[in-house]
C-alpha cells in the first residue's frame, strides 16, 4: 500500500487546482459580499459565515489569471490558514481525490509568474495534471503588486 | 474581611490542591524534577504570603516543610512514604489554619511542634534516630518556641525575629538554649511512625468540612474562555436583532412576545456577560501609592496621593492597556509637575504637593482624571523647546493656541524637562501615553494653569467587544461610525448647499457655528461610485461631524441610518494594509458592514487633498504648501495689459479686494488699513519697466492686492487682475535678466513672467528687509 493524501479540487480558468482536503473548512456557494473600499482588488469582499467575518479572496486574479466573467458565479472555498479563516474564489468545485504519493512532482522550472510561487508541485493523475496550491502563501498579498491592481479594477 | 487576605486564602486553597496533587505525582515518579520544583515554588509562595500577612505559625510550618523539600530538590533525599506522610500533613495543618483565618480572622494558637520537628528530622535522612542526628536536630527546637509566636514568656520578643533566623539554625542556636532549655529532650523522644500518624489523624477530621467558603464563591476562569463567551453573546445578540427585525414584519402577538423576552434576556445576559470582564481601576492604582512615595522620596517631595472612584469598572483589555500609560502620568506628575515643598512654600501653597486620580462614569465611556496642584506647564516654554527641537517652527508657534501647545508635549521626540533623570525627560513617554490610549479608542485631554497645576483627562470606552455606533449609507454600502468619534449630526437642504458648502482653495468647508469646518466626501474617499446615486450638487447633503484627534472634520454621507449596538470583529491580514477601517460588524440583516476608522479616513483624507476648483474662492488664505517634486503652485496674475506673471502660492499670504477709495497716503507712499494694520502698496507694474508704460488705472474698478506677508511684515502688491491658480510641473524656463523678472516659464502653453517679489519690494521700500535670500521659486 502506498501512501496517498486526499485533495478538494476545483478549476480555475484552465488551471486543475487542489488544496490538502484537511485545510478546507468546508465549500459554499456564491454569497452577496461587502465590497471593501480601497481594499486591493483580489479582495472581492467580505462574508458572514455564521457570524464570522471571512475575507474572500480572487484566486484567478490572485494567481494573475484573467478576470472570470460577469455572468459566472465563482464558489467559496473556506480554507483554514495560520491567521483563521479566508475563502478562496474558484470556478467550479470538482471532488476529492485520493492521490498516492509517487505521482506528486515538483513544479517544472519552465513554469513562471505568480503560479509559481503559489503552486508547491504537480500530481499526475490520467490524462491532466492537479496543481496543488499552498494556501498560506496564497493568503499573503503581496502588497505592492496589489496596490497596482487597486487602479485597474477602480 | 481585608481584599488581601481574602485574595491569599481563594490562592492558597488552589495551591494547597496543587500540593496535594502534586506530591502524590510525585510518590509515584520519585525523580520528577519538574514535580517536585513545583512543590517547592508552591511551599515557598505560601510561606512568603504567610510572612507578608503576619500567620507566624503558618510560616514556621511551611518554613520547616520547605527545608525539607529544598533537600529533596537537591537530590540528597527521595521522596519515601514517610517523607510524603509528613508533607501531606503539612498541607492539612495549613489548611486549617486557613480555615481558621477564614472563620475566625486569625489561626488559633496550637502547638504543631511535633509536626514541625518531625518535618525537621525527616530533612536530615532516613535514618532518624542515631545519637549524631540528637545533635544535628537541636535547632529543629527553635521551631517549637516559634510556633507559639504569642505565649506571654519573656520567651517571646525573642522569637518575634526568630522566623528568619530559622533559616540558619546553627547561629540561633544560641539564643535559644538559653530561652527554651526545657525542650531539648522532648524531639527526640518522638518516634517517627507516631508522629506521621498524628497530625494526620487530626487533620483529616477537619479535611471536609474546610472546602473554603471563599474559595466555592469564586473560580479562576481562563481570559480567552471569556472572550469566547463574549464573542457568543456578540452572536445571541445579532441573532436577536435580526429575529427583531423580523417581528416587525408579522403581528403574531405570541411571537412578538417571545421575541420581546429573548430580548430582555439577551439584553441581561450581554450585560452580565460584559461584567464577568470588568474589574474595578483599583486594581491598577493599587501600586501607584508606592510609585507616589518612592519617587517623591526620590525627588525630595513631598506629595499626598489622593483617588476617588476606585470601584470604576472597566474591561479587562482596557485595563490592560492604561495600566502603564497611567503609571507613566503619575510619574511624570511627581517628577516634572508637583515642585519641591520650599518652591512650594515659596509660591505660597502648602510644602505638601497633592496629586489626585478621579474615575467615573460618563456617557458610556469611563472618564479618569489626573489632577496635580503643580506648577502647571510653561506654555512658552513648550513652544521654544519644540521650536528648539525642531518639532514645529518659530511661525507655527506664534498661531497656535493655548490649547494646541499644550497638546505638544504629546509629539514623539518632546520632553521640556531641563534634566534627563532616571524617571523622565527622555523624550519617550507622553506620545506613547497618546498613542495608547488612542489604541484603544480613547482621547488624551490637558487642561492647565501656569503656578496652579495640571489636569489631564482621559476618556476611554467602558468595553471594546460591543460598542454603540452610527450606521451611514454612501455608495450603496453601510458603514459603521462608532460613536465614541461622533460630535453631531447636520444635514444641508439641497437648495441651501451651493452656498453653505464653500471653498478654501479647493478644499470644500462648511461654516459650522462661525467655525470652519473642513468637509470630507467618504464617496471620494473611498472611491465608491454608485450608479444610481444622485449627483451630489443636486440633493440635501448629510454631515456626520467627527472628531479625529482633537480635530473636527465632516464627513459628507448619502443618508444617515441609525444608531446600534455592533460587535466589533477584526479585519483578516489581508485588510490590515487598508487605513480607513477598524474593523467590520454583521448587521440585523446577516451582511457584513464596514467599521470606519475615522482617525485613518482623516489622515488619509489630508494626503489626498486637491484643488479641485480652481477658480474657487480665493478670498481666504492659501496654506503655504510645499511643492511636490517639480510641481509647482502658482498664482496667476496680470500685472498689466497682456502681460501674464506668476509668482508661487506659497509666498501668498492672502488675496483682498480694496476699492480704491481706501487708498491713504503715508509719507507719500500709498497705504490701506487693512487687519488694525497698516499695509504698504506696491504697484507691482511701476517696477517693471517694460510693462509700466501700458498701464491704464481704472478708477472704478477694485484693486487686487496679493498680500505677501514675512518675519510679521507685510505688503501688499497691487497687480492689474487676478487670474487662476495653477500646479504644473514647469519644463520650459528661461532665466532673467532683473527688472523685477525671476525668469520665464510656460503655463498652460503661455509664456508667463515669474516675478522677483523681494526685488520688487526693496525697490519700492528699501526698509522692507525680509532678511531671507532670494525665493527659490521655480528657478
Amino acid at each position: 500500500m502506498t501512501p496517498t493524501k486526499q485533495f478538494a479540487t476545483f478549476t480555475l480558468n484552465s488551471l486543475f487546482l487542489g488544496v490538502d482536503v484537511l485545510k478546507v473548512q468546508e465549500v459554499i456557494r456564491y454569497q452577496t459580499m461587502t465590497r471593501v473600499p480601497t481594499a486591493p482588488a483580489m479582495v472581492e469582499g467580505l462574508i458572514n459565515l455564521r457570524g464570522q467575518i471571512i475575507t474572500a479572496i480572487d484566486l484567478r486574479l490572485r494567481l494573475d489569471l484573467p478576470a472570470r466573467p460577469e455572468d459566472q458565479l465563482p464558489m467559496n472555498v473556506v480554507v483554514r490558514t495560520d491567521d483563521g479563516a479566508l475563502s478562496l474564489l474558484v470556478d467550479e468545485i470538482g471532488d476529492v481525490v485520493e492521490i498516492a504519493d509517487e505521482s506528486f512532482e515538483r513544479i517544472p522550472e519552465t513554469v513562471t509568474g505568480v503560479v509559481r510561487d503559489l503552486v508547491t508541485g504537480v500530481y499526475k493523475l490520467d490524462g491532466r495534471l492537479l496543481l496543488i496550491l499552498d494556501t498560506e502563501k496564497a493568503a499573503n498579498l503581496p502588497m505592492a503588486s496589489a496596490l497596482a491592481l487597486v487602479s485597474a479594477k477602480n | 474581611m481585608d481584599d488581601l487576605i481574602k485574595e491569599f486564602l481563594i490562592e492558597s486553597h488552589e495551591n494547597l490542591d496543587r500540593l496535594e496533587r502534586d506530591l502524590v505525582e510525585l510518590e509515584k515518579d520519585p525523580h520528577d524534577k519538574e514535580t517536585l520544583s513545583s512543590i517547592f515554588r508552591t511551599i515557598h509562595t505560601l510561606k512568603g504570603s504567610a510572612g507578608f500577612l503576619g500567620y507566624g505559625q503558618l510560616e514556621a510550618v511551611s518554613h520547616v516543610g520547605e527545608n525539607l523539600l529544598s533537600r529533596m530538590r537537591d537530590g540528597l533525599l527521595v521522596i519515601n512514604p514517610d517523607i510524603a506522610g509528613a508533607l501531606l500533613a503539612t498541607v492539612d495543618v495549613v489548611r486549617r489554619m486557613l480555615g481558621e483565618i477564614e472563620s475566625t480572622g486569625a489561626p488559633e494558637e496550637r502547638d504543631y511542634s511535633a509536626l514541625i520537628q518531625l518535618l525537621d528530622r525527616l530533612k536530615d535522612g532516613p535514618i532518624a534516630a542515631t545519637e549524631t542526628h540528637v545533635e544535628v536536630s537541636a535547632p529543629a527546637i527553635i521551631a517549637a518556641p516559634v510556633v507559639i509566636v504569642a505565649a506571654p514568656t519573656p520567651v517571646a520578643p525573642i522569637v518575634g525575629a526568630a522566623p528568619v533566623a530559622v533559616a540558619a539554625p546553627v547561629t540561633v542556636a544560641a539564643p535559644v538554649t538559653v530561652a527554651a532549655p526545657v525542650t531539648v529532650a522532648a524531639p527526640v523522644a518522638v518516634a517517627a511512625p507516631i508522629a506521621v500518624a498524628a497530625p494526620v489523624a487530626i487533620a483529616s477530621e477537619h479535611v471536609e468540612q474546610r472546602s473554603s467558603a471563599a474559595s466555592d464563591s469564586s473560580i479562576r476562569v481562563d481570559v480567552s474562555l471569556l472572550d469566547k463567551l463574549m464573542n457568543l453573546v456578540g452572536e445571541l445578540v445579532l441573532a436577536r436583532n435580526q429575529v427583531l427585525q423580523f417581528t416587525s414584519q408579522h403581528t403574531d402577538s405570541a411571537f412578538a412576545a417571545t421575541a420581546q423576552r429573548l430580548n430582555l434576556i439577551t439584553t441581561e445576559l450581554q450585560g452580565s456577560a460584559m461584567k464577568t470582564r470588568m474589574q474595578p481601576i483599583g486594581n491598577i492604582w493599587s501600586k501607584l501609592p508606592r510609585v507616589v512615595r518612592d519617587l517623591s522620596a526620590s525627588c525630595g517631595k513631598e506629595i499626598r496621593l489622593e483617588m476617588e472612584g476606585k470601584d470604576t469598572e472597566l474591561d479587562k483589555t482596557i485595563i490592560e492597556a492604561i495600566k502603564d500609560p497611567l503609571t507613566h502620568i503619575v510619574r511624570n506628575s511627581v517628577d516634572h509637575g508637583i515642585e519641591t515643598p520650599d518652591v512650594r512654600m515659596e509660591r505660597g501653597k502648602a510644602a505638601e504637593g497633592c496629586l489626585k486620580m478621579r474615575a467615573f462614569h460618563e456617557g458610556g465611556q469611563v472618564n479618569i482624571e489626573i489632577i496635580d496642584d503643580g506648577g502647571g506647564i510653561d506654555l512658552d516654554r513648550v513652544k521654544q523647546k519644540a521650536i528648539q527641537r525642531g518639532i514645529i517652527s518659530a511661525e507655527q508657534a506664534a498661531r497656535m493656541s493655548d490649547h494646541e501647545g499644550l497638546h505638544l508635549i504629546f509629539m514623539p521626540g518632546f520632553s521640556t524637562a531641563e534634566k534627563i533623570t532616571n524617571v523622565s525627560g527622555r523624550g519617550v513617554g507622553m506620545d506613547v501615553v497618546k498613542t495608547n490610549i488612542e489604541k484603544i479608542g480613547g482621547t488624551v485631554d490637558l487642561q492647565s494653569q501656569l503656578g496652579k497645576g495640571t489636569t489631564l483627562k482621559i476618556k476611554i470606552p467602558l468595553t471594546l467587544a460591543i460598542i454603540p455606533a452610527l450606521i451611514v449609507t454612501s455608495g450603496g454600502e453601510r458603514f459603521a461610525i462608532p460613536q465614541i468619534s461622533l460630535l453631531e449630526l447636520l444635514r444641508l437642504e439641497a437648495a441651501n448647499v451651493s452656498q453653505q458648502i464653500e471653498y478654501v482653495h479647493g478644499a470644500p468647508v462648511y461654516r459650522l457655528r462661525g467655525k470652519l469646518l473642513p468637509l470630507v466626501y467618504l464617496n471620494r474617499e473611498l472611491k465608491l461610485n454608485h450608479a444610481g446615486a444622485v449627483p451630489q450638487e443636486e440633493r440635501e447633503v448629510n454631515i456626520v461631524v467627527v472628531q479625529a484627534d482633537g480635530h473636527p472634520f465632516g464627513l459628507v454621507v448619502d443618508d444617515i441610518n441609525d444608531t446600534q449596538e455592533i460587535v466589533v470583529k477584526p479585519l483578516g491580514k489581508q485588510l490590515k494594509g487598508v487605513g480607513c477601517f477598524a474593523g467590520a460588524t454583521i448587521m440585523g440583516d446577516g451582511r457584513v458592514a464596514l467599521i470606519l476608522d475615522v482617525l485613518g479616513l482623516a489622515q488619509q483624507s489630508r494626503v489626498v487633498a486637491e484643488i479641485h476648483d480652481r477658480n474657487s474662492h480665493l478670498d481666504s488664505a492659501a496654506e503655504s504648501r510645499k511643492p511636490q517634486d517639480d510641481k509647482q503652485t502658482l498664482l496667476l496674475f496680470s500685472a498689466g495689459q497682456g502681460t501674464r506673471m506668476a509668482i508661487p502660492l506659497s509666498m501668498v499670504a492672502r488675496l483682498e479686494e480694496f476699492p480704491r477709495s481706501s487708498v491713504e497716503y503715508s509719507g507719500g507712499r500709498p497705504v490701506v488699513r487693512y487687519r488694525g494694520q497698516i499695509l504698504p502698496l506696491i504697484k507691482v507694474a511701476q517696477y517693471l519697466p517694460q510693462v509700466g508704460a501700458q498701464v491704464g488705472e481704472d478708477e472704478d474698478a477694485a484693486m487686487q492686492v496679493v498680500v505677501y506677508s514675512e518675519n510679521g511684515k507685510s505688503v501688499g502688491l497691487v497687480v492689474g487682475r487676478i487670474d487662476d491658480i495653477v500646479s504644473e510641473v514647469i519644463t520650459e524656463k528661461r532665466h532673467a535678466y532683473g527688472n523685477g523678472i525671476l525668469g520665464s516659464i510656460v503655463v498652460q502653453d503661455q509664456v508667463t513672467d515669474l516675478l522677483d517679489v523681494h526685488s520688487v519690494i526693496r525697490a519700492s521700500d528699501p526698509s522692507f528687509n525680509p532678511g531671507r535670500g532670494t525665493p527659490s521659486a521655480a528657478a
